[in-house]
């Protein structure tokens, strides 16, 4: 494809090119995550640059613009998902893309997101911290920020992949959910997925389902924004049509007034929360690899799930029987699966690139304070090696 | 016959009385917005009244098109995303001066920069209401507040002048005192393609008014309209003349083309690929 360029000439960018002119495709992980986004039918972007995120929207300024969709580059990252919101009210399946600082400004705009019931999918590229720490390097050092953030009683949906094309698989699930629950759900990637090239296979049209947001079916005079279906979400129409509706970062009732009466304030912190509780199952999802019969089992996620499998099948050339089990969804945790994978295994290890063992405290609320559980930690901006793992496993 | 309009189908029923004080501007301001409404003919399905924090944040509960009351000072970028995405919406912002240029003030700049079609209504009464009567960026100096009990220190912003120089295509100043010319003003913003704001110098008796001593509602309004001059007036003063007074009526008025306009052009420019 060309770019025009201010002088009137054109230059052809060799990374969209290669993607248009091949089945199979050498694709970066940030790359992939805007291309899931297309495909899921996200229309709308506004982001501000920030490294190793960056390549998601220029993507993005590229590739939207040309299906009549929207990227805006705003003035930071409290904008940006600001406007994604604005968007996204609008009737957009809209987008941003972050790291570290970014996903920080982000948090009280994530949490409207949430109160205010408002389908939005956050892109956060983890990198080393805290502050500006090591800009360029990895990190999944903001498990639990991804979780817990934000202020107040609140809840979202995050998604992890390991691979590039987990990168486009698990994006357009991450608008699925969204839509589905009206909520905003973080997609959380790292520096080493981000820039990793693999090879793609972008799926036809048709080949991944995709969902969009439930309409009101009621006559516009009795549509309350608010009002949950049985399935504990509520159609949200869009600003625009016939629909006029009311949406607020304040307490409100169902019809998105203002509404301090505390029976209300328990029923919205209900429905924030119960719509994902009763869909958990769905929500859900882990990947295990040699799991059922292994005596070491390795709970990972992010990049850390490929040393760990590689340390995986190490150990079993040595005679121990290792398995992983792979989070996909970090939140809600999956702790119903890591107890089940668990459940015959002598040893847990628990691989992450943060200091303080983040997944592993999961992992030990899950299994409980007796069992041999043992986190393998990288904090330096390096990421873990299948043999630092190995030597935890085969200790 | 002149007929004049109420902009009472705007209006939501059964929440008035309204919570502002008396003596507060934001009651006139709404219901010259509200006629101004009624004059356009707005529909409620293509209006969204758009809100942030504080006593004007609350406008959207009085008010029956579409609404959204969003987080502290961030209002212009929500609004940018609801218009940038749907240019056929009506989007009105309404701040006081704590959203619009004190913790907004990076997103006022850069709306005005880019020039997004929506319209700002700014309530400037020079303090924070809301929480107390604190000092904001636009309380002027050496004012007494409830966080400068030893005076203000620091200088005030004009909200008008850094719309003009940020590129806002509309901007116009008034009071709640000169309502016919205000509500004026506000139909040319909501009628002005692009950035347009309006700022309104407005009384806030219970906090700032009590604070600096400036005696009843009637008198702190009938004050506000003794700062208030014409702008051909206020003009001819020299700098030292201008101490104390500010300039009201339209002050800016431009056609650069808005951001949906340039960004159709972006689009056509990637579909030629």
């Amino acid at each position: 494809m060309c770019l025009a360029r201010s002088d009137g000439k054109r230059y052809t960018c060799p990374v969209v090119k290669n993607m248009e002119n091949s089945p199979a495709r050498l694709v970066q992980g940030n790359q992939a995550m805007a291309q899931g986004a297309l495909y899921a039918g996200a229309r709308f972007y506004a982001g501000y640059p920030i490294t190793p995120s960056s390549e998601i929207a220029e993507e993005c300024s590229v590739a939207l613009p040309r299906v009549g969709g929207m990227f805006i580059q705003m003035e930071d990252e409290i904008a940006s998902i600001a406007a994604v919101i604005g968007a996204a009210l609008a009737g957009a399946k809209a987008f941003t893309a972050t790291s570290g600082p970014g996903f920080s400004l982000m948090q009280e705009n994530l949490g409207f997101a949430v109160m205010g019931e408002i389908p939005c999918v956050v892109i956060h590229v983890q990198r080393s911290g805290p502050s500006t720490g090591l800009a360029t390097k990895p990190a999944q050092a903001d498990f639990m920020q991804v979780r817990w953030g934000r202020h107040g009683d609140q809840t979202l949906i995050a998604l992890c992949p390991s691979t590039v094309r987990e990168c486009f698989e698990l994006t357009v699930q991450a608008f699925n959910f969204s839509e589905k629950y009206r909520t905003p759900v973080v997609l959380v990637s790292d520096e080493v997925v981000a820039h990793m090239r693999e090879n793609l296979h972008v799926p036809k049209e048709g080949e991944l389902a995709i969902i969009d947001r439930k309409q009101p079916s009621v006559p516009p005079s009795e549509y309350k924004p608010f009002r949950a279906d049985e399935d504990g979400v509520a159609p949200l129409a869009a600003y625009g049509n016939p629909y006029v509706f009311h949406i607020s970062s304040s307490m409100h009732g169902p019809d998105g007034f203002s509404n301090n009466d505390p029976a209300n304030a328990a029923w919205k912190i209900d429905q924030i929360h119960r719509k994902i509780d009763i869909h958990r199952d769905e929500i859900v999802m882990t990947r295990s690899f040699d799991a059922d019969d292994a005596e070491v089992l390795v709970v990972a996620y992010g990049i850390t799930t490929r040393a760990s499998r590689v340390a995986a099948v190490q150990a079993r050339r040595s005679g121990v029987k290792a398995g992983v089990l792979q989070l996909q969804t970090l939140w809600p945790f999956p702790d119903k699966e890591v107890h089940s994978a668990a459940g015959g295994a002598r040893r847990v290890v628990v691989p992450e690139m943060n200091y303080s063992g983040q997944a592993a405290g999961e992992v030990r609320k899950v299994l409980g304070p007796n069992r041999d559980i043992r986190g393998v930690n990288s904090f330096n901006g390096q990421v873990i090696w299948p043999e630092d793992i190995l030597k935890t496993i085969m200790a | 016959m002149t007929v004049f309009t109420s902009g009472l189908r705007y209006l939501k029923e059964g929440v008035t009385p309204h919570m502002w004080c008396p003596g507060c501007g934001n009651g006139i301001v709404l219901s010259t917005l509200l006629r101004a409404f009624e004059e356009l003919g707005y529909r409620n399905e293509e209006t969204v009244v758009v809100t942030g924090i504080g006593c004007w944040g609350k406008a959207d509960d009085y008010v029956v098109t579409n609404g959204f009351h969003g987080t502290h000072g961030r209002a212009l970028a929500f609004a940018t995303g609801m218009k940038a995405f749907n240019p056929r919406l009506n989007v009105v912002v309404l701040m006081g001066d704590g959203d619009c240029i004190t913790i907004g003030g990076n997103h006022f700049i850069h709306a005005a920069r880019r020039n997004i079609d929506v319209t700002a209504i700014v309530v400037n009464n020079l303090n924070y209401g809301m929480t107390g009567g604190q000092v904001s960026g636009t309380t002027p100096f050496g004012m007494f507040t409830s966080t400068t009990t030893y005076t203000n220190p620091e200088r005030d912003l004009d909200i008008c002048a850094i719309a003009e120089v940020a590129g806002a295509n509309y901007v116009a100043r008034g009071t709640p005192w000169h309502g016919f010319e205000l509500e004026a003003n506000i139909k040319e913003a909501l009628n002005k393609r692009g950035f347009s704001v309006v700022e309104v110098m407005s009384p806030c008796p219970t906090h700032y008014g009590k604070y600096n001593r400036m005696g009843t509602p009637v008198e702190m309004l009938k004050k506000i309209r003794e700062m208030a001059l014409p702008k051909e007036e206020y003009a001819r003063l020299s700098p030292s003349q201008k101490e104390g007074y500010f300039p009201i009526g339209k002050l800016v008025d431009r056609d650069d083309p808005d951001f949906n306009t340039r960004y159709d052009e972006v689009r056509s420019r990637a579909m030629k690929g």
